[in-house]
């Protein structure tokens, strides 16, 4: 098999283990890809770099090929994205001081998205200055996981807190120094800023909303088109990364490379936590999140054109666009099922059969209709009881607050 | 003069490249540049001097964060990356492969900038280049110091010459098909730890 040179940006986040794993287990290479990676400083670069062809494809944000595809973003370029790089992997984080104070207003140890957003809401009104938290970027899940999170809690965000951009590896900084009060992130951040900042988690996003996308692997549209192979063997490459990656009997191995210095370059032991979903919270104590990461199960790394609508009906919501029905076919267009069902096909791995689901409707696990039999889906739930259905967009969008 | 009315702003957490990319566009001729080093004053320094042209490296992890202030900014003329109707594809190109991104206030003419992208470019890779050299400098400085440690080696153990001990190392290396500083400090490390 002759070999393909490809190029990957990527940031240094847990999730980018199914571009580290392709390479370093060498699924990439049964694929006939000669995988180089490039660690980013910034998404703005992996954003700009992808968009010139600097990198054939890189791990992103998943809401960022949708903002490149409906022009909200510099260098503006379609995007698609045929992958997702598993579920989950995000938390909120906050400094000893917030911590306190929410622990004195009633926050719970369990990680519970409603009872700590609650005891949040009441340290935010007898807050005597606006609390200031940080997030990766405008146009990610981070973003819009922290304000759905703060708005159901009764917490109107920019109005009653303010939210920065800063990169993930700067927050634990910034969150000692005093420049932030908390965070949400990807792992490893949350753990370092636990490990060395006194920083306590409070809440994860697979308590805000259960198996819910986070980062793509994404690229033009154009150079999809003329690499139906490449982008073929990327996504079988990263369905096998997934499997292996999955197996609890690797989980040591994953670690180990992933705190790699040239990866996240952070203590294996801190790398394993969301891999194990066994957190040290903050101050020793422990909680057990088993959907913290899921990595492939669950029908992890399919792209549902629904999960892009929920982040374009958040992209409206907190006015980045204003609601069109033709631009919400843009976002849906941008999740490629289509590419990932076909490029599978001749490994008989089972896919779902459909484009698009409702979420918020499963308290447990439930079965949906896969290529090769019955697929087993974790439970989907958003913290506040709402649902999202697809095909009830418009409905959902207005009756969102602020609107 | 080119452009002798617009403002620059040079963002660059490397003091030393920073003050070549001012120096270049002062020497084109621009008067009013200003750098800074940390972002996080970045909004109080465009308040106060509402530059037209923003530069910043690429390695600097505040892009992201920059971006933000934009976004939020109530400034009429809101400063946008670079060219966005991508017309000049290949500047654009040229200027992220030397590792430099620049920001512009909508609406001001491609050809003004341009000038002053040209020199940001050019003065990256000047940059890029005294870094190696400096880089290789070093290098060749240590590889000396081995190789003159290995030759006292062989001049005291084997009674050799200054020129002989050198011949040795070098059809030695060349043998071997490896590099004489290779031979060096193996010869070196053998001594070390066989002792004195």
């Amino acid at each position: 098999m002759s070999t393909t040179h490809l190029t990957a940006g990527f940031l240094p986040l847990l999730d980018s283990v199914l571009l580290v794993l392709a390479r370093e287990k060498g699924f990439a290479e049964a694929e006939g890809l000669d995988l180089t990676l490039v660690r980013e400083t910034s998404w703005a670069n992996i954003r700009d770099r992808a968009a010139l062809g600097h990198f054939d494809v890189a791990q992103m944000l998943a809401p960022m090929p949708l903002a490149a595809s409906l022009n909200l973003t510099p260098l503006a370029t379609e995007m698609i994205a045929p992958v997702v790089c598993g579920l989950g992997n995000n938390a909120i984080t906050v400094s000893t001081e917030l911590w306190t104070a929410m622990a004195d207003h009633g926050a719970p140890q369990d990680l519970a998205a409603g009872p700590s957003g609650a005891a949040l809401a009441r340290v935010v009104a007898s807050s005597q200055r606006k609390l200031r938290f940080g997030v990766v970027h405008q146009t990610s899940s981070h973003n819009y996981e922290l304000r759905y999170w703060l708005a159901a809690s009764g917490i109107r965000p920019d109005r009653d807190i303010e939210i920065v951009v800063l990169p993930p590896s700067l927050l634990p900084d910034a969150l000692g120094g005093g420049g932030l009060d908390g965070y949400c992130v990807g792992e490893p951040w949350n753990s370092i800023g636990v490990a060395s900042k006194g920083a306590h988690m409070v809440t994860t996003k697979a308590a805000i909303w259960q198996s819910s996308p986070d980062k793509v692997i994404g690229m033009r549209a154009s150079w999809a088109e003329q690499n139906p192979e490449l982008v073929a063997s990327i996504i079988r490459a990263s369905y096998r990364t997934g499997q292996w990656c999955a197996d609890p009997a690797n989980l040591v191995e994953t670690a180990q490379i992933m705190a790699g210095a040239a990866y996240l370059d952070a203590s294996p032991e801190i790398v394993a936590r969301a891999l194990s979903g066994q957190f040290d919270i903050g101050a020793g104590e422990i909680q057990h999140v088993p959907d913290f990461f899921i990595a492939h199960a669950s029908a992890a790394n399919f792209p549902w054109k629904s999960h892009a609508l929920w982040y374009y009906s958040q992209m409206v919501r907190w006015g980045e666009v204003a609601y069109r029905a033709s631009d919400a076919a843009i976002a849906a267009a941008c999740f490629r099922p289509d590419l990932y069902r076909a490029a599978l096909a001749p490994l008989g791995a089972n896919v779902p059969i459909l484009d698009s689901k409702t979420d918020g409707t499963h308290a447990t696990t439930y079965e949906i209709a896969g290529t090769a039999g019955p697929l087993v889906m974790g439970a989907d739930r958003f913290f506040d009881g709402q649902s999202f259905d697809p095909a009830a967009l418009e409905r959902y969008i207005t009756d969102q607050t602020p609107n | 003069m080119p452009n002798p009315d617009l403002s620059i702003l040079i963002i660059d957490e490397n003091h030393l490249r920073a003050s070549i990319i001012e120096d270049g566009l002062r020497e084109a001729g621009h008067g009013r540049v200003a750098v800074m080093h940390d972002v996080n004053d970045v909004a109080r320094t465009i308040t106060n001097m509402s530059p037209d042209v923003i530069v910043i490296d690429l390695e600097n992890p505040k892009r992201d964060t920059l971006e933000h202030f934009f976004s939020l900014s109530r400034a009429v003329q809101r400063p946008i990356v670079m060219f966005v109707d991508r017309s000049d594809g290949t500047m654009i190109d040229k200027a992220v492969a030397a590792g430099v991104s620049a920001y512009v206030v909508d609406g001001l003419k491609k050809e003004r900038i341009k000038p002053i992208l040209d020199v940001a470019i050019s003065r990256f890779h000047a940059f890029a280049t005294l870094t190696r050299e400096l880089a290789q400098a070093r290098s060749e400085l240590e590889d000396r110091k081995i190789i003159d440690q290995a030759k006292a080696i062989l001049i005291k153990t084997r009674g050799l010459s200054e020129a002989d001990a050198y011949t040795l190392l070098r059809s030695t290396a060349m043998n071997q098909n490896r590099r004489m500083v290779d031979i060096a400090q193996s010869l070196v490390t053998a001594a070390d730890l066989l002792g004195p």
